[in-house]
């Protein structure tokens, strides 16, 4: 049954995350800058780069196709129901049902195969160039993040990711060795979805190295905007599930008015740190050359299928 | 405190190492050497006699443990330590002379003797299976430095080989203590007596099947590294060859057998706590793969140490395959080809370093006519090889021939293979020892005469117990053969 | 079901799955450099193991089993190393026999059989830390991998030293501790080793003017 206060609560997490994602990338921008020295960004420019966009005309190519168009509405469509059904703020999620830990990989997957097609569709070479890279890196980053997904799984009984929180957070504390393993997994995997340091370079448009960049290079006006808030949202998207999976003390349970009210400060400060420590990691990484990248997303999978192993072995009673 | 026989047996190794390092080498070095040597001997006659009138012990509390089985390992170590010393004295002197060893390597050389003595005895007569393994390593790290003693690049290579491939082996020995702890433990609590031997061997029959299995093939591979049981043997061809003969003569002669009494040691623990012959089936195994690829590596050998070094790993082969079949007969026929070979080989090994000596190389191919120049030495190789390949009249023949028949009589399938391995290696040595002995040659004399009384002795005790074995003998290794059961 | 497990246990558990995890990043590490930081970290994990297990049985001989860890192992062992890099100027990369993604699956294939062998025995065990055994298995099984597939003797001796980590991690966590001489002797017999070994690499520089191992090929039965 669907109460009221979950609809408010799924309507509620929604919009934050619409408003928290693009201030995350601008958190990020503002630790990486402080770390590097640099005078930061304010918070607020990615808030300022929307509205740029959102303000242009879109350019077309002659050869774009419907695909082209609907493409960036797909991307976005897909973040924001990751966000919907990722517990942030309660666990308390009408639309969690619709999809659990698995689909939530498809989602993420669908959204990848849109916009490499689209990013297909003109024809430049670049566009071809980043599709390809994507795929590549997709292809190898989702079994690392299913075999984490299984781990995590496997101690919650349950693939759905309300019900995974539910019983992280709100049982006895145990000290789970395989979800170090499975954390330091979904990090490696995180990083390379996003198109951060290790693997893609989101400042840089060097062709020989940028990926991400490569595919929107023909999005322009509010195409653009689209991708690059959907961008956000799978930044935040991620970020949530990786506090939801390995940190989920704070969120709210079912029909828990004042933890959902304590639970919005907690997760701004998680994010804060979170990004940080993101921020931080990236300034010390050199980006791989992107022959290395299979070499880095396989010690992902290594590293995901030791927790599962650790988590037979060490946890599971006979 | 009273006067222990025991103690003095551990303690002249000891000492006399320490003196030989702090005073470094002096004019009394090798004698000090030899005399310690013969101190050490003498003590292990005297518990001998004391064990066999007044049946095992124990000393310093329970943590060591003399039987039997392990005193005659200790007499017969302590006995080729003699003779070896006695070898090395004119031999180390020839090297020196020759400018292939500095002073302060014989100082290394004799402390590290007299240290590797020590680890051994302690190997031998500690009731404690880890002890059995830090002493097994020392005795590694003790020997790591004797195969390197030249400096030269091959045996540097063989002393590297040697130290990594006993390390990675003493290292899967110490993850099979681990697991024996581990079973001792559920029965006899988390005291220290739960690795005692004797403790075990009274609750041998509650120990948890499964784990003894993995702990006994741990324990096995481990100990079995440095019995040099194939495909683990790499290192032992390469250490026997570069390394100064004496330390072949005792890597040969004590090394290996004191490995396979641990492994022994072992397999009667094994076989209290597993249903079947799992143990000796696995030795059996072992046992004859390692003597077959040993057989079959003979023929291709140039180096003449290094061939006698894989007539080690053959016999070694052969001795874990007749521990393997098990019973009194087998074991017996065990104990004996062990004393057999140590003897043998050890006189051989003293042969081969005053023929290599004389003639300034151990390429066979060079090496011809030894019965001109020094007809004893000559004649010293002929005999020793003889004996080693189990020739009638020699001790080798009898322990050879039980095992044989032994073989024949419960395992049959294994005899083609045991014939095939001894014939093979017989046509491969005698094949390429015989012009080494006879054949034309000019070699001159060295600068000291060498010494050839231990190859003779030797040879001789090998030759008396072909013929005769005394009875008191024969009960002493009927007894120890008993205790493997 | 596991909430049953005792804090400590899942301490000894956590150290011994992060001493797995570093050998797993040794395994993959190209400079000698961070190998032997590495090895240091894994020391002191395993100090850290063994300190625990030491609080929950209060067995006196554990606490200096872990000190000697502690000095030996996390301090003593890659200080020396540390100084034999410098003073034989190792630098660059480790040269891996294998390229390294290759041999992490190796090693991924090594945990599965160690776990396999070690799952029996764990469920046979009545101290609480049952699965420890199987880890240090694994340990000892990828150090072994890391000896055959780098050419560095300085490596190989790194892959050595961390074997034995292995077996110190089955001796006290597996089983609460071994007899206090045996871990003494144990001790002395790794100090020993490293020293050896330095001594060697002076010897094997001496006679090859490198520490690559690959010059070291030419005793061969021909």
């Amino acid at each position: 049954m669907i109460s009221i206060s979950g609809l408010i609560g799924q309507a509620f997490a929604i919009a934050l995350a619409l408003v928290l994602a693009p201030l995350l990338l601008g958190w990020l921008g503002m630790c990486r800058a402080w770390l590097q020295s640099r005078s930061a960004p304010p918070l607020w420019q990615p808030y300022f780069m929307l509205r740029k966009l959102f303000n242009k005309d879109v350019v077309l190519a002659e050869t774009a196709s419907p695909l082209f168009r609907f493409a960036p509405f797909v991307v976005f469509g897909c973040m924001v129901l990751a966000c919907a059904i990722i517990p942030t703020l309660s666990t308390d999620l009408p639309l969690a049902p619709a999809a659990d830990a698995l689909a939530l990989v498809g989602v993420f997957g669908l959204a990848r195969v849109f916009i490499s097609l689209a990013a297909m569709d003109i024809g430049t070479s670049f566009g071809t160039l980043g599709g390809r890279r994507e795929m590549l890196i997709g292809f190898l980053a989702e079994p690392a993040l299913l075999m984490v997904i299984f781990t995590v799984a496997m101690i919650a009984q349950s693939t759905s990711v309300a019900t995974i929180v539910e019983t992280l957070a709100h049982r006895d504390f145990i000290i789970y060795p395989s979800l170090a393993f499975a954390g330091i997994a979904f990090t490696f995997v995180a990083f390379a979805e996003n198109a951060r340091v290790p693997v893609d370079n989101p400042a840089t448009h060097l062709e020989l190295t940028m990926i991400h960049e490569a595919m929107i290079l023909e999005y322009s006006g509010r195409h653009l905007a689209l991708i690059e808030w959907a961008a956000c949202l799978k930044l935040y998207a991620y970020s949530c599930l990786g506090l939801a999976l390995f940190l989920p003390w704070g969120i709210a349970e079912r029909d828990n008015f004042m933890a959902l009210v304590a639970a919005i400060p907690l997760l701004v400060l998680k994010l804060l740190v979170g990004g940080f420590l993101l921020a931080l990691l990236e300034t010390v990484n050199a980006k791989l050359r992107i022959f290395r990248a299979p070499e880095y997303l396989g010690t992902a999978f290594l590293l995901a299928v030791l927790g599962l192993l650790v988590r037979l072995l060490l946890e599971v009673k006979a | 405190m009273t006067f222990d026989i025991f103690v003095i047996l551990l303690a002249i190794p000891l000492v006399s190492g320490a003196l030989l390092t702090v005073f470094g080498e002096r004019d009394w070095a090798p004698h000090l050497n030899i005399i310690a040597s013969g101190g050490t001997f003498i003590a292990a006659v005297w518990l001998t006699i004391s064990i066999i009138t007044d049946g095992p012990r124990f000393a310093f509390g329970e943590q060591f443990f003399i039987d039997s089985l392990n005193v005659f390992f200790v007499a017969l170590t302590a006995f080729v330590g003699l003779t070896t010393s006695i070898f090395s004295g004119p031999y180390m002197k020839n090297e020196a002379a020759h400018g292939r060893l500095t002073i302060p390597r014989l100082r290394l050389y004799k402390s590290m003797y007299q240290l590797f003595m020590f680890t051994m005895l302690v190997a031998l007569t500690t009731n404690n299976m880890g002890i059995l393994w830090v002493a097994m390593e020392a005795a590694t790290l003790t020997t790591v430095l004797l195969v390197s003693l030249y400096r030269t690049p091959a045996s540097l290579e063989a002393a590297w080989k040697y130290f990594i491939l006993c390390g990675v082996g003493i290292a899967q020995a110490l993850f099979g203590t681990i697991l024996l702890y581990f079973a001792a433990e559920r029965i006899l609590g988390e005291s220290g007596n739960a690795l005692l031997w004797t403790h075990l061997v009274n609750v041998k029959a509650f120990l948890e099947p499964n784990i003894m299995a993995l702990a006994f093939i741990f324990l096995f591979v481990g100990y079995g590294t440095k019995v040099g049981l194939a495909p683990l043997h790499n290192w032992l061809p390469d250490a026997h060859a570069e390394g100064p003969t004496p330390v072949s003569a005792v890597l040969s002669g004590l090394l290996l057998n004191v490995a396979l009494y641990a492994i022994l040691r072992c397999k009667v623990l094994a076989d209290g706590a597993i249903e079947g012959a799992f143990a000796g089936n696995l030795m059996m195994g072992f046992g004859l793969f390692t003597l077959l690829l040993a057989a079959f590596f003979l023929s291709r050998q140039r180096d003449v140490k290094r061939m006698f070094a894989y007539s080690s790993i053959e016999h070694m082969g052969l001795i874990t395959f007749a521990f393997g079949m098990g019973g009194a007969v087998a074991n017996f026929a065990g104990l004996l080809h062990m004393t057999m070979h140590s003897l043998t080989k050890s006189a051989i090994f003293f042969a081969v370093g005053h023929a290599t000596q004389k003639t300034g190389t151990q390429m066979m191919d060079d090496i011809r006519g030894l019965i001109h120049v020094n007809p004893l030495i000559g004649w010293g190789l002929m005999l020793g090889t003889l004996a080693i390949l189990g020739m009638p009249p020699f001790g080798v023949f009898a322990s050879e021939f039980m095992i044989l028949t032994h073989a024949m009589k419960h395992h049959p399938w294994a005899t083609p293979f045991l014939l095939l391995a001894l014939g093979v290696a017989f046509a491969a040595i005698f094949g390429k020892v015989q012009p080494m002995v006879f054949g034309e040659t000019e070699a001159k004399r060295l600068p000291h005469a060498p010494a050839i009384t231990p190859v003779f002795l030797h040879l001789a005790i090998v030759l008396m117990l072909g013929l005769y074995i005394p009875p008191y003998l024969t009960r002493w290794f009927q007894e120890a053969a008993r205790m493997l059961g | 079901m596991s909430a049953t497990i005792p804090l400590t246990a899942q301490l000894i558990n956590l150290c011994a799955s992060v001493i797995l995890l570093l050998t797993f990043a040794m395994l993959a590490q190209r400079r000698v450099m961070q190998l032997i930081n590495l090895f240091a970290l894994q020391g002191f994990m395993l100090f850290l193991s063994t300190l625990v297990v030491a609080v929950t049985t209060g067995q006196s001989h554990l606490y200096w089993s872990a000190g000697l860890t502690l000095l030996l192992k996390a301090l003593l062992l890659p200080w020396i190393l540390n100084r034999l890099m410098h003073r034989l100027q190792i630098k660059g990369e480790v040269e891996a026999l294998i390229n390294i993604p290759t041999t992490m699956l190796v090693g991924i294939g090594l945990v599965i059989i160690a776990f396999n062998v070690a799952l029996p025995i764990s469920q046979l065990s009545h101290t609480i830390t049952r699965g420890t055994l199987g880890i240090a298995l694994a340990v000892v099984m990828l150090a072994f991998l890391m000896m055959i597939t780098r050419r560095k003797a300085i490596s190989q001796v790194v892959g050595f030293l961390s074997m034995e980590n292995g077996l110190f991690l089955a001796a006290t966590s597996a089983t609460y501790g071994m007899p206090m001489v045996v871990e003494l002797g144990i001790a002395l017999d790794v100090l020993v080793g490293a020293l050896i070994l330095g001594v060697f690499f002076f010897q094997i520089r001496d006679q090859f003017d490198s520490l690559d191992i690959h010059h070291m090929e030419r005793l061969k039965d021909n």
